[in-house]
């Protein structure tokens, strides 16, 4: 019995727990909002994925995937984009130690290398489109262009997000906000890059198997 | 190249008086409106205290009056169907030409579902989940009024589209091919698609404000097994929103690329799958009826256990039974298509799993019964509402599992049996869930409580009238009636019509018993009024705060105890025999700041909306690159917040308890 009790008072003495300690500071919370948005972008682009194998196989006489990729060109393509997922966490830590030029140069590889990719991305387009392969072609063609374009879309918005970034981190400097949204900018551009993943295997490699 | 694109004065449809008469009530309202509040000087108070307002209570009964506003419309709907099919048997034809129905029925589903249902259960959990919680508001206050103008933007979309052209006339669910632009050319489901899509950005904004708010914003002390039943299934819906939602805006763009670029998702030709748009669609489509219930069943959790005066029976029971409705809202999405001609084993697995998902609707349902059961049930009107809702819902659920058995769903499919299920569901469960809320939280935000006699009046009605309206139905979809018919030759339906239209009037009634208990508290509302903050002896902390609550809703954050803290609280104060009042430290609070971007974006995200869908594309591009610029002026903008006063707040809640202590 004393022992039970005693049991139950070192219980409550003991600090909260974690759920029990009141409100999380800002900084925590935004990067939390950011990650629940991140999962919900993710789930859109599971639908335009099971939109892809669906219609994978539905090319109405056209083009296959395997007479359309350029692997090659592709692969360019996934290491610009791995390589700028690795300089912007370089921009991160470059933040954290408030190291403005440093941040500004990494800032700048980034936006090269996601604008690379962007410009590999755009030229496959137009070549498939001069080669008569258009989204109208097949609902294959259509899926793919979602998907990719998708994609594409999003790394289009990061870079408009960076340059951004640049003039924030230029005219309010490193004050909380600035820190938050770029902490919120990483986030969103690694997430890319783990789509791109996804799309990188199922469109690209998947799609050439006989 | 015309300017404005498919726009001109043909889209207006002259020719037809009902929608013009329609169309002048709505013009004349607006500017009447409009013209009533600039007169009385009330603008600039308007802009201020409410449109730029970033306050989750405000926002919160902004939604409310957005839902509110679109039960009229959507029911005016229902009673012009009604009436038409009560008329168009055998050789009549009926007031409604077919184009004109199938545009009704489809704003009707449309409005109800997106534009009435969610903004009402939106602005309950806004109201109250940041004080059930025992903070100061949401975790992202602006993103929150964003998404509220964002909602109003698609609301003012679908009401355009009465005035000029047309609404969706593909049902609310807007399947292709039908809704291809082969056979659908004109603007009604653009209208569609651009007031889901807006809209839809900010519903998904609410969910993960809503999660990020529950999950890392609570006050001190507060762990899960603490938290009110009500914030337990908000959080699960919003859950299901974050989840659900980007599958509906993926869907819709595939339609909208579709439509204008002449993609082949769903097309019939090229090898488009039009069924893949179905599964799409209803990957969301049951996870969101589960978003609307799952709140109301937090309401009646709240409404019993206060009216009762006892703890929640079953509270980890009650928790448990959200959670796996929440995840097993995903497994059941098939249910709506078992005549699609998947496998026996397909239908088979989503037949059990539906039947699987009422059993934790049946825990919970037995938790309300014995929390009630032994207690003293105060008979008040959200009670009257929640027992309202066990009956009419548990029939709603049965005739649920019933269809949930692929051989008879083939029967009943597409049939007034199904229109009666859904209905059934939903009118039984949200509508009556968020009118129990309502009447139940309605002294919280305004200081004084509700006519008892007119919301039992309109209680009675909506029941009586919803029997009338929906059990004829059942028996028609069992006769064979499919829905959404202008007409029918089988005169021996008329009779089961005409008792519906006679329901229909009879809930009429209990609107009408609604806006007059509105009108009749309001002019009381000083004999009304709750200077206590707790009318109901209530048990969560909302109730522990000033009624209207003051803009940083607690003077000192609570510290939680143990759950229905409020309720425990106040037994101790007793039995100490004083008044719970320790000498309180105030310090000075940071709020957020007041800011237009929501409404001004939401005005680019209307121009928008309205230039794509009238193909007016440098006013789409005009009004993309306006939202930009709003949102960049907003993100260099200098202050954030700004700080109340230690002594106004002192002030304020030093007042409080003095009323209370009177």
């Amino acid at each position: 019995m004393n022992v039970a009790v005693a049991i139950q008072d070192i219980h409550r003495d003991a600090l909260p727990s974690a759920s029990e300690a009141g409100p999380a500071p800002k900084r925590i919370v935004v990067a939390y909002g950011f990650w629940i948005f991140l999962l919900s972008d993710i789930v859109m682009f599971s639908a335009l994925f099971a939109a892809y194998a669906v219609l994978v196989r539905a090319t109405a006489g056209g083009p296959t995937g395997a007479q359309l990729f350029n692997q090659a060109s592709a692969a360019i393509e996934t290491a610009c984009l791995l390589a700028s997922s690795f300089t912007c966490g370089l921009m991160s830590l470059a933040v954290g130690s408030r190291r403005r030029a440093a941040t500004y140069f990494l800032a700048v590889v980034t936006f090269v290398l996601g604008a690379a990719f962007l410009a590999l991305e755009i030229r496959e387009f137009a070549d498939m489109i001069a080669r008569g392969a258009t989204p109208q072609r097949s609902a294959f063609l259509s899926a793919f262009f979602a998907l990719v374009g998708c994609h594409g879309l999003h790394v289009a918005a990061g870079l408009v997000w960076l340059a951004v970034m640049m003039a924030q981190v230029a005219i309010k400097g490193f004050r909380a906000s600035v820190e938050r949204r770029l902490f919120c900018f990483a986030l969103f551009w690694h997430a890319l890059d783990i789509i791109w993943v996804a799309l990188f295997t199922v469109v690209y490699l998947m799609g050439v198997l006989p | 190249m015309n300017l404005l694109g498919k726009l001109s004065w043909s889209a207006v449809p002259f020719d037809q008086p009902i929608v013009m008469f329609a169309t002048a009530l709505m013009v004349v309202t607006i500017v009447g409106v409009v013209g009533w509040v600039t007169l009385k000087g009330y603008v600039p108070y308007l802009w201020r205290e409410w449109i730029t307002s970033v306050d989750h209570k405000r926002i919160g009964v902004m939604y409310i009056v957005l839902a509110l506003l679109m039960l009229l419309r959507g029911f005016t709907d229902a009673i012009m169907m009604r009436a038409q099919q009560a008329a168009a048997a055998g050789g009549v034809q009926g007031y409604l030409p077919p184009e004109h129905f199938d545009q009704i029925f489809s704003a009707h589903g449309t409005i109800m579902i997106f534009f009435m249902a969610m903004p009402f259960v939106i602005g309950l959990m806004n109201f109250v989940v940041p004080l059930q919680l025992g903070v100061r508001d949401m975790a992202f206050p602006t993103l929150n009024s964003v998404a509220l103008w964002l909602t109003a933007s698609g609301i003012l979309l679908t009401n355009i589209s009465l005035a000029v052209g047309e609404f969706a006339k593909t049902g609310w669910v807007a399947y292709p091919p039908l809704s291809e632009l082969q056979f659908s050319p004109g603007v009604g489901v653009d209208y569609y698609l651009w007031a889901l899509q807006i809209s839809g950005i900010g519903t998904l904004m609410t969910g993960i404000n809503f999660v990020a708010t529950i999950l890392k914003t609570r006050a001190p002390g507060m762990g899960y097994m603490r938290m009110p039943v009500f914030c337990w299934t908000a959080l699960a819906s919003n859950l299901l929103i974050v989840a659900a939602f980007p599958v509906l805006t993926a869907t819709l763009a595939m339609l909208l690329l579709d439509r204008y670029l002449g993609f082949h998702f769903f097309s019939v030709d090229a090898q488009g799958n039009p069924m893949m748009y179905v599964n799409l669609f209803w990957v969301w489509g049951h996870p969101e009826v589960y978003i609307l219930v799952l709140p109301a069943f937090g309401i009646f959790s709240e409404v019993i256990a206060t009216f009762s005066g006892k703890p929640l029976f079953g509270y980890r029971s009650m928790v448990a039974a959200t959670m796996v409705i929440c995840v097993l809202s995903f497994l059941v999405w098939l249910h709506h298509f078992f005549t699609m001609g998947a496998s026996a084993d397909v239908n088979g697995f989503f037949g059990v799993m539906t039947m699987i998902i009422a059993v934790p609707t049946g825990v919970k349902v037995f938790n309300w019964l014995f929390t009630m059961y032994g207690g003293r049930v105060r008979f008040t009107v959200p009670v009257l509402w929640s027992i309202g809702f066990m009956v009419t819902f548990v029939i709603g659920g049965i005739t649920g599992v019933l269809m949930a058995v692929p051989p008879a769903d083939f029967q009943l499919h597409n049939s007034l049996f199904l229109v009666a299920h859904f209905h059934n569901v939903i009118i039984g469960g949200v509508v009556f869930g968020v009118l129990a809320g309502f009447n139940y939280w309605f002294p919280k935000a305004f200081g004084f409580t509700l006519d008892e006699r007119w919301g039992r009046r309109s209680f009675w009605c909506w029941l009586i009238g919803f029997y009338l309206a929906f059990m004829p139905l059942y028996v028609l979809g069992l006769l064979g009636m499919t829905r959404r018919m202008q007409h029918y030759d089988n005169v021996d339906w008329q009779p089961w019509l005409l008792l519906a239209a006679v329901g229909v009037a009879v809930i009429l009634a209990g609107i009408v018993c609604q806006i007059v208990q509105l009108v009749v508290s309001i002019r009381a509302r000083e004999e009304l009024r709750d200077v206590t903050g707790d009318p109901w002896n209530g048990r969560t902390l909302e109730w522990s705060t000033a009624s209207p609550p003051p803009a940083w809703n607690f003077a000192v954050l609570p510290h939680v105890a143990e759950r229905d803290t409020y309720w425990v609280s106040k037994k101790l104060a007793r039995a100490k025999d004083g008044p719970p009042t320790p000498a309180r430290g105030y310090e000075p609070i940071e709020m957020p700041k007041n800011s237009a971007i929501g409404f001004v974006t939401a005005f680019f995200a209307v121009v928008t909306g309205f230039a794509l869908i009238w193909h007016i594309w440098w006013m789409a591009a005009l009004g993309v690159v306006g939202a930009f610029v709003t949102l960049l002026v907003f993100a260099f903008r200098d202050r954030e917040e700004f700080e109340i006063a230690a002594d106004k707040i002192a002030q304020f809640d030093r007042g409080h308890q003095a009323e209370v202590a009177l």
